[in-house]
């Protein structure tokens, strides 16, 4: 277990890279530290727009929008969020999205707050009850490939796909006084 | 249920999308969608039947993807409500070419017609303006509703927002198609993108 990396790791840098790859235009966020090196990075490419939210429920429904208009988008947030999406992931099968999602894992490995836990273990099982594959990534090193993989299928096949990033990736967050 | 000097919901939306040009419209699930498909049917339109809460993010998403184009949010007030949130995401945003109007009949009129806050205490038109949506207006009259029609083919100059009190007599409903992909890709093609 180490502590969350605020800066720093090279592995958010890559994921910048595949969403321009693959010409993401919409990038809808609610923050969450595991993803605020590709927020910012995200905020000063002038060809995103990255767009904030007050519920990660309104980034499905963003994309949903940004599909219909002829764009690319990715929803970032964290394990949490999931829960706020349930009943708009309707749309993703209703419109047959190319939904692709990253998501930070909170509430497991070395997790120092209970809050975090409930939802963190159902996040998986959630997305995959609302007919999104899931894919993990947990080690620096495979961060690229899980990635790359996910976006190409959400992308060119169709098949809604989410990412979790572990928090093993991440960090657990450090609580001090 | 009907109220004198209140506005038919059916001549609002038919005269909102009457000169559209290549106006795109999103409508919120239930009573505004039918009255869309009312209004007729068009390659521009997106029906919502579900995805309560939504209507504005997805008009959001479109506005963005499509800067050129006016993108009108035709709902109801129970389904504002649900996505209020919404109104602080464009008020950041603050998309030009997008207009929301809210249809509101002060009731959940799809679900046997109970209250909604929209009576009683809630202003969305003060949400909307607190939220940074610039452009604000409550709406009593069909000259009013002229007016933001032609306002809305302006997309150099929102987001702009609505309120219209409207009678909540429950009308025939007149069905579109519920066919999610067939109205995201018939959208599509009418935006020139390829199937997949």
């Amino acid at each position: 277990m180490h502590a969350r990396a605020e800066t720093g790791a090279s592995w958010p840098e890559e994921i910048f890279s595949i969403l321009q790859r693959f010409e993401v235009r919409q990038v809808p966020y609610v923050p969450d530290a595991g993803h605020s090196q590709l927020i910012e990075r995200v905020l000063g490419e002038p060809s995103m727009r990255g767009i904030a939210l007050t519920t990660e429920e309104e980034g499905v429904a963003l994309l949903a929008g940004a599909w219909a208009g002829g764009q690319r988008g990715a929803l970032l947030m964290q394990s949490s969020g999931v829960g706020n999406c349930i009943n708009m992931l309707s749309l993703v099968q209703i419109f047959r999205l190319p939904f692709f999602t990253l998501v930070t894992m909170r509430g497991e490995w070395g997790e120092f707050n209970p809050w975090q836990v409930p939802m963190g273990s159902s996040t998986q099982a959630v997305f995959e009850l609302s007919g999104i594959k899931v894919l993990r990534a947990s080690h620096p090193e495979e961060v690229r490939e899980v990635v790359e993989a996910g976006a190409s299928q959400a992308y060119n096949a169709c098949t809604p796909t989410a990412v979790l990033l572990s928090q093993r990736l991440i960090g657990a967050k450090v609580f001090t006084k | 249920m009907s109220k004198a000097n209140l506005l038919d919901r059916r001549a609002v939306v038919s005269q909102l999308l009457k000169d559209r040009k290549g106006a795109i419209a999103v409508g919120g699930l239930g009573a505004s969608t039918y009255d869309i498909a009312a209004a007729g049917d068009h390659d521009r339109n997106f029906y919502l039947w579900g995805g309560m809460g939504g209507a504005v993010m997805i008009g959001l998403g479109l506005a963005l993807a499509q800067p050129t184009l006016p993108v009108v949010v035709i709902t109801g007030d129970g389904e504002m409500l649900m996505g209020m949130g919404s109104l602080a995401t464009v008020g950041l945003q603050q998309p030009k070419n997008l207009s929301i109007i809210v249809l509101d009949n002060e009731a959940y009129g799809e679900t046997g017609g109970q209250a909604s806050h929209t009576g009683a205490t809630a202003d969305l038109v003060g949400v909307a303006k607190a939220c940074g949506i610039k452009d604000t207006r409550n709406i009593t009259t069909m000259a009013e509703i002229e007016a933001f029609a032609s306002s809305l083919q302006d997309v150099t100059a929102g987001p702009r927002f609505a309120n219209a009190k409207i009678d909540g007599a429950n009308l025939e409903r007149v069905l579109s198609s519920r066919d999610g992909t067939y109205i995201v890709n018939r959208m599509r093609g009418s935006l020139g993108h390829t199937p997949i």
